[in-house]
């Protein structure tokens, strides 16, 4: 095996290696018990999800996916997907444009109420739409009397959905942009660029590295959502079933091999999701690397992100 | 709530239309609903609130819920301090695999680590066998659901302590070298309270996950009343019984300590800001 | 404690930071090493302090190999160039740490510590200071609790990297007096790095001038403004005008200008460059019969004990001139007037290297 060199930053004969040096016994002990805990949390799991899903061999996997009902499952999942996503995407910029680009007072009271469906249990967050318009909730008999269906049809679930990944898109661009200020702004808008040229022209090139992550993890997130949308779902196969309902269906009824294998297909896209999320991580560090050698206003502004002001 | 803006008018156009839609769009999809609890909770009378928590079924689904959180989230701490640790100084083969796996758990649906992790721990799964040889019961037991919760609140600790302990300043390190610190002694008394805040903040977040988790739970636990039945897990069977009182009495502290999470972590990270490194 | 470092090499990757340097620093001695960024000046500092370990050469200690001793061991105090306090600790914490982590039996007591800490904050003058956090304290107060901090281990090397190089100009200029009185007090073996000449000058016995990773000249103050032994230490140190010609046997040329040159000139025409400084060149509204370059005066700076004349020669050359304010008032020139300049005292360094004294 490889040596193993000190330090992230000052690797290869850095400066500095002669004090941050561990003894190596201590180095291979702590990466041998970080590599056997995440090998046992993360790649074992990841590993029986797919030897699950080809247990009894391709056909089933392959019948399994491309039944009515997990048909039906992609199709409302990717409904889903398009309608939260966009709107958590719309909300996020509005949301970090009024938090960062004004003086206001009551900010941090917004920034932590945006952040708070991530600390409500996704089963309350489907629960308060069932109390909200379920057949006895606050407006499910005027809902009734006018024959519209929230609760146990994909709208209770597009809206479960949006709830718990409402923070996605506003909790990436709102710190970007505070750190970013409002100094390249004001100067389009000096030189007679209105508002939304403004926006398209000068803030949207600075933050589309971080509206991709935050988007990215928002989608991922749409997608897998399973606590609210249980709570709203009814389970009605082929009708107001995620995938995610439809792999506990397949399980609870004993089918494995199907169940992982919509289980693997999930898998597949979640392992996408944190490889594309890796590269944007990248292009964000880079561009921000880049703005570093562009001069002292890019400097301040690295300098204003790390004091955290 | 008044949002008002100080001082003189911002020459950048686009206050109204953003901060309207984005407080009409909260307002709808999240405070409304929300209050709708509160509505609920409004109408409870004492004594159904104390049938409620006075039911040893509801005691123990909290009992369950908070101290399994407690533990999976103090075993993230700890070893998310060292996974961070080893991914930020050391190189080693694998490490940026390493790195980006794990995010793993916040882009894996709920449901799937459920049944995986389920497949594993069974007394049919590889390691579930093993434990069961030697007398653990991994699955259907509390232990099972403490494995669960890990998993899905594994990445706080990990990616709050990263970047504190990416910034810390090799002079500091050096300082204490020179002043006759051993590398213990630099990490205790120098390192380690520079990162504690990160450290504690992810481990409230880690906490607040796992408290409310349900997806990959509901499959690895067993849902015995009294004995492995979480908190989301009663709220849910509330609900399909259409026991909605019932379901807003339990489901009220569990949203009253999520608040207390909340502020707790914004607690906390302002307490990191102020000590992060210069 | 004397210091020795001996053909020490250090290289960073491709980059030599440091090319077979040798040094002696004397017990008691203050010295500054100095030179542009990237001369290798603060490797040195740091592999005598052993904060890094040198690929190729040894430093000695009093006579005796520090080279592989590990920093802990070697008792050097290090100020740092952003002082490294620990943010976490009050100001007393900070001083007291390096007490506070010695091996039990060899630890103060509490109150050993107390008194310790608070004789050293006295000497620094942050005596009302101790509970305050580094955060709620000045540039130049932290300093000077980096500078307590090294000093509470009773180093016997005292090492300070650009300790001055974070401030501004005011606090500066009190900090280096401070520190040449406090160096007469307590007398420790100190180096200290600083890119900026006036203070290398000002505070140090002895200047070490350093450029691409070799020592270029070690000397007094006096001794390296006065005779610098090379180009680059000329160039270095102050501002300079440089002359580059071929110089011809005994009577170097200056383009059309015949100047009276030192006698000790080799024989033969050599490329060269002619230093001289603003203050040697004599500045006339009229030809005195002296070899002279003509030009003509675009910019003068009056503001200051000084006055600073520009001046565009025939030959197409700016000269920097400095005159004193008396005779900027006798000459009585303006922006434009024609002058006549004569060097009078100038430096000739040969391209290949070999210097030449004046």
């Amino acid at each position: 095996m490889a040596t193993i060199v000190t330090d992230a930053r000052f690797a290869d004969a850095a400066p500095g290696t002669a004090v941050r040096h561990s003894s190596v016994l201590v180095r291979w002990t702590l990466v041998l018990i970080a590599v056997a805990f995440l090998g046992l949390m993360l790649i074992l799991p990841l590993v029986i999800v797919f030897c699950g899903a080809f247990e009894k061999g391709w056909q089933t996997t392959v019948a399994a996916l491309t039944h009515p009902d997990a048909r039906a499952a992609i199709r409302l999942t990717a409904l889903t997907v398009v309608i939260a996503v966009p709107l958590n995407i719309v909300f996020g910029i509005a949301a970090a444009w009024a938090i960062t680009k004004f003086r206001l007072r009551g900010k941090s009271v917004l920034v932590t109420l945006i952040d708070l469906p991530f600390s409500v249990s996704p089963v309350i967050a489907g629960m308060v739409f069932v109390l909200l318009f379920g057949a006895r909730g606050l407006l499910g008999p005027w809902l009734g009397e006018h024959d519209i269906r929230i609760i146990f049809a994909w709208p209770g679930i597009a809206l479960a959905t949006m709830f718990v990944t409402l923070p996605f898109v506003a909790r990436e661009l709102i710190p970007l942009m505070q750190a970013q200020g409002r100094d390249d702004e004001e100067a389009a808008i000096s030189l007679g660029a209105g508002g939304w040229q403004t926006f398209f022209r000068v803030t949207l090139p600075s933050i589309k590295w971080g509206l991709a992550y935050g988007t990215i993890l928002c989608t991922a997130r749409a997608l897998g959502e399973f606590g609210a949308v249980s709570v709203v779902s009814g389970h009605i196969r082929g009708e107001t079933n995620t995938l995610p309902l439809h792999v506990e269906i397949l399980y609870n009824e004993y089918q494995f091999a199907a169940a992982f294998s919509v289980a693997g297909l999930l898998v597949s896209i979640a392992l996408l999701t944190i490889i594309a999320k890796s590269i944007v991580e990248w292009r964000m560090h880079r561009s921000v690397r880049r703005d570093m050698d562009g001069g002292p206003a890019a400097q301040a502004t690295l300098d204003r992100v790390g004091s955290g002001r | 709530m008044r949002f008002a803006r100080s001082g003189r008018r911002s020459v950048i156009p686009g206050f109204r239309l953003t901060m309207g839609f984005s407080v009409l769009y909260m307002s709808l999809l999240v405070l409304i609903p929300l209050s709708t609890l509160g509505l609920w909770a409004g109408r409870l009378s004492w004594q159904e609130l104390w049938t409620t928590f006075s039911a040893s079924r509801t005691l123990a689904a909290y009992r369950l819920s908070l101290g399994g959180a407690l533990i999976a989230a103090g075993v993230n701490a700890v070893f998310g301090l060292l996974i961070a640790w080893v991914l930020v100084r050391y190189r080693f083969p694998g490490r940026r695999i390493l790195d980006t796996l794990v995010d793993l758990p916040f882009a894996l649906p709920t449901a799937v680590a459920g049944i995986s992790l389920t497949a594993i721990y069974a007394p049919t799964g590889i390691l579930g066998g093993l434990l069961d040889k030697a007398g653990i019961q991994a699955a259907y037991s509390p232990l099972g659901i403490i494995i669960a919760m890990a998993f899905v609140s594994l990445p706080f600790v990990i990616r709050t302590t990263q970047p504190v302990l990416q910034d810390i300043d090799r002079e500091v390190e050096e300082a204490a070298a020179t002043l006759g610190a051993n590398r213990l002694q630099a990490f205790v008394r120098v390192i380690l309270p520079a990162i504690l805040p990160a450290v504690l903040t992810g481990f409230a977040m880690a906490f607040a996950r796992a408290v409310g988790e349900y997806g990959s739970v509901v499959f690895i636990s067993g849902n015995m009343p009294g004995r492995t039945e979480i908190v989301p897990l009663l709220i849910m069977t509330r609900l399909e019984e259409y026991n909605y009182p019932g379901a807003t009495a339990v489901a009220l502290v569990l949203l009253v300590l999520s608040f207390m999470m909340l502020l707790a972590i914004n607690l906390l990270q302002a307490w990191a800001r102020r000590s992060a490194p210069v | 404690m004397s210091i020795e470092v001996a053909n020490v090499t250090k290289r960073f990757g491709d980059f030599a930071a440091l090319k077979e340097v040798s040094l002696r620093v004397n017990a008691g001695e203050l010295v500054a090493l100095l030179g542009p960024s990237g001369s290798g000046k603060t490797t040195l500092l740091r592999v005598i302090a052993g904060l890094e370990a040198p690929d190729a050469g040894s430093v000695l200690f009093e006579g005796e190999d520090a080279t592989t001793r590990h920093v802990r061991q070697r008792r050097v105090g290090f100020v740092f160039q952003h002082y490294a306090l620990f943010r976490h600790m009050t100001v007393f914490e900070n001083v007291a740490f390096g007490l506070r982590v010695r091996p039990r039996r060899v630890r103060p007591t509490r109150a050993e510590i107390r008194s310790r800490v608070s004789e050293l904050l006295r000497l620094v003058q942050l005596e009302g200071f101790a509970r305050r956090y580094p955060s709620q304290l000045s540039g130049g107060q932290r300093q000077r609790v980096a500078l307590a901090r090294a000093l509470a281990v009773e180093p016997k090397v005292l090492l300070l990297d650009e300790p001055f190089g974070a401030l501004d100009a005011k606090v500066r200029q009190e900090l280096r007096r401070w520190l040449r009185r406090l160096h007469e007090e307590i007398h420790v073996t100190s180096v200290f790095v600083t890119h900026d000449q006036d203070e290398a000058l000002e505070v140090a016995d002895r200047v070490v001038v350093m450029n691409a990773g070799c020592i270029e000249q070690v000397g007094t103050p006096e001794d390296v403004f006065q005779n610098p032994a090379s180009a680059f230490v000329m160039n270095f140190l102050g501002t300079v005008n440089v002359f580059h010609r071929r110089v011809d046997s005994l009577t170097p040329e200056i383009d059309a200008v015949e100047i009276q040159c030192p006698d000790e000139l080799p024989a033969g025409s050599r490329p060269a460059r002619i230093f001289v400084r603003p203050h040697n060149l004599e500045i006339n509204t009229h030809a005195t019969g002296k070899p002279s370059l003509r030009g003509r005066v675009q910019f003068i700076n009056a503001a200051g004990p000084q006055v600073k004349v520009e001046v565009l020669t025939e030959f197409g050359e700016v000269l920097q001139v400095e005159t004193s304010q008396e005779r900027y008032q006798a000459l009585n020139i303006t922006k434009g007037s024609e002058v006549y300049v004569t060097p009078k005292e100038m430096r000739v360094f040969f391209d290949d290297g070999r210097p030449n004294s004046a």
